[in-house]
């Protein structure tokens, strides 16, 4: 370093021979100790240095974009995740099913008439993830109530018609979410997600 | 070393080795010759133990790995014909598993041994960290590995520790869908859990590499917490440390031993031995027995941010034991309250182990939160405090005065060490 280091002021010592044998010991200190100097002024060679490094770094830096996406989720994984339908009529009054959308289970749930009372008559203004129940049907189909079984805590599944609501248990940590999945008393901070879903017919949605 | 003999080879082919690759001097200075201090007792063994089980693992794993196919179709069923078909299959698989809850009950000891007799201390700062870096090593290796059977309780292992990450605001859900290479838990996870858990254990290797070297560089710390002051303060490692540590090994093998011969699915669960199911998750699901304590800390936050926080906050916090603790007296023998505080905390940690075990409802809960405000009062308030208020007790002016006279000074009494009130 302190060889090739020639600042601006000394270039001319590039010409000298004794140079190429990097030959500061044998009585040449005096002269060549000064080439360890930084100088006050950027050279050209700094440049080169910094532009070469950098260039490196770019590079470097660059080869990870593939090395870390490639543990995204594969073409085929997303195309796995097309929507599907689900025929509502064998759904009997208070039964809840469960089917698979993207690999999460997806609850729907034909709540009875007791169940969505309970649901809209909830003081929204007090609940951990205010959101009130009409926010989580479709309008006109008070009766269905579809949502992603999936806990917000740390994403265990939640068991349908458990705890002190009438509405989803969840075993891991203790999470109780009511009859519109909202959550309403431990760990578990957001209501179950709601996935992507539409009436095809009063009968049929499609998931997705 | 100075007073030990230095490596003279004893064959002419060691000694033209000698000259090319000085392997044999290195490991006559590190394991032969190196000088030890002369009162380490037993709990200086654990270091050499986890050596051992690091290598039990990796030769029990490599073979597995010649049977063991990471499909979430065929997983499962790969595993047990390993149980079932291949040759010694049960004994190596028994001896994984099980080797696992050896491997840390030794780390533990080992970790629980560097807080009593206070081995972070100036020096050995860098040798405590990377010890620390060991533990988050081995934790997630265990981790990664207790999935790959694709039971139950490894598919929702998987789930519940990945969403961990689910609590980091805004990216937190992008995170986990690249953790998992896809929407749940699945396939692609399973293959780089698996790819992830054959190459961390030779990352630990690694490690260990580093955490000998800066052991070398500092010396061992000893039960009486006073540097080697001559060379009577030293024996050589080999015969006396090689003996000793052999000794305990043997006697620690034989519980290993009976681990996998009479109990081996002892420290196991049984939903593991039902097929990972994705719709259905256990009733009580519980990590391995070693990250009790921290399943504990975690369930104990009814917030899952700040418990996620407090989770990784309660290993973290051990790499900066070395400043939070203000002490200048290394060894708990001589201090006489850090002793109390240190049983305390042993009890605190053993207690959350079994509150983790626990279902999260009633006074476990209660008890888990004032456990965890002890976790974290000890080093965040107890240890800072301590180290200024404490009457310590007056320090051996060496280790042979240590150990021979029980601490009555040898020869001419020397005069009591400035700091030391008694
Ligand atoms: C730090 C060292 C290691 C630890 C702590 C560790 C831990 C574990 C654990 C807890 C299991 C689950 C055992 C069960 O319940 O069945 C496991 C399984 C497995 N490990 Fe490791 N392991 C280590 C090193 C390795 C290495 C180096 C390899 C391969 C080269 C390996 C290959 C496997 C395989 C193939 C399985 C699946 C078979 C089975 O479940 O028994 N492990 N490991
Ligand atoms: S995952 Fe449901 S409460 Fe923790």
């Amino acid at each position: 370093m302190s060889v090739l280091g020639g600042d601006g002021p000394h270039a001319e010592q590039l010409t000298q021979p004794a140079r190429a044998g990097c030959g500061w010991t044998d009585g040449q200190k005096g002269t060549m100790h000064v080439t360890t100097m930084s100088s006050a002024e950027p050279t050209r060679r700094d440049f080169l240095y910094i532009a070469t490094a950098s260039v490196a770094g770019i590079g470097a830096a660059a080869t990870l974009v593939p090395l870390i996406t490639q543990m995204n989720p594969d073409a085929s994984t997303i195309a796995a995740g097309a929507p599907i339908e689900v025929d509502l009529s064998p759904i009997a009054d208070g039964q809840v099913i469960k089917v698979f959308w993207r690999g999460k289970p997806i609850y729907v749930n034909h709540r009875t008439k007791k169940q969505i009372e309970e649901a809209q008559n909830v003081d929204v203004a007090k609940l951990p993830d205010p959101q009130p129940d009409s926010a989580r049907v479709k309008p006109g189909h008070d009766q269905w109530q579809v949502l992603i079984g999936i806990c917000t805590h740390l994403g265990c599944i939640p068991i349908a018609h458990q705890g002190p609501y009438d509405g989803y248990f969840c075993p891991c940590h203790g999470s109780v979410y009511d009859t519109s999945g909202r959550i309403r008393q431990g760990p578990a901070p957001l209501n179950l997600a709601l996935p992507p879903y539409a009436f095809l017919s009063d009968t049929k949605i499609r998931i997705g | 070393m100075s007073g030990h003999p230095s490596y003279q080879p004893q064959s002419a082919f060691m000694r033209w080795m000698e000259r090319r690759l000085p392997l044999g001097g290195l490991i006559y200075s590190s394991f032969v010759a190196y000088p030890t201090p002369r009162n380490l007792n037993y709990w200086w063994t654990f270091g050499g133990i986890l050596a051992f089980m690091l290598g039990v693992q990796i030769v029990t794993g490599v073979v597995l790995a010649m049977h063991y196919t990471p499909h979430v179709d065929y997983a499962f069923d790969s595993v047990e014909q390993i149980m079932r078909d291949v040759n010694y299959g049960w004994l190596l698989r028994y001896l994984h598993a099980n080797g696992a809850s050896m491997f840390f009950l030794a780390a533990y000891i080992h970790l629980f041994r560097g807080m009593y007799y206070g081995s972070y201390k100036e020096p050995r700062e860098v040798l405590w960290i990377l010890g620390v870096i060991l533990l988050l090593l081995m934790i997630m290796t265990g981790f990664m590995g207790y999935v790959l059977p694709w039971g139950q309780m490894s598919f929702w292992a998987a789930t519940v520790i990945t969403n961990l990450f689910s609590a980091i605001p805004l990216v937190g859900e992008s995170i986990v869908t690249w953790l998992w290479g896809g929407f749940a838990v699945g396939n692609p996870t399973l293959n780089r859990f698996y790819s992830l858990h054959y190459l961390l254990p030779f990352v630990i290797a690694g490690v260990v590499g580093l955490h000998i070297w800066a052991l070398h560089m500092v010396g061992q710390n000893n039960p009486a917490g006073v540097e080697p002051k001559t060379e009577q303060d030293t024996v050589a490692f080999t015969p006396y440390a090689t003996i000793k540590d052999s000794f305990l090994l043997a006697v620690f093998c034989i519980m290993f031993a009976w681990f996998v011969f009479y109990i081996p699915n002892f420290l196991g669960h049984p939903d593991n031995y039902i097929p990972a199911n994705p719709a259905v998750t256990p009733m009580h699901i519980v990590p391995e027995w070693y990250y009790l304590p921290f399943y504990a800390i975690l369930r104990a936050i009814p917030n899952k941010l700040l418990g996620v926080m407090a989770l990784g906050a309660s290993i973290l916090i051990l790499a900066f034991l070395p400043w939070l603790d203000t002490s200048r007296v290394r060894s708990a023998r001589y201090r006489p309250a850090y002793r109390q505080f240190f049983w305390a905390f042993v009890i605190v940690c053993i207690g959350l182990g079994w509150l983790g075990s626990k279902p999260p409802e009633g006074n476990y809960v209660l008890f888990a939160r004032i456990f965890t405000a002890y976790y974290f009062a000890f080093f965040l308030v107890i240890l800072p405090v301590l180290g200024k208020i404490e009457r310590t007790k007056a320090l051996p002016n060496s280790i042979s005065e240590s150990v021979l006279r029980e601490g009555k000074p040898i020869g001419a009494p020397a005069p009591p060490p400035a700091s030391a009130k008694v």
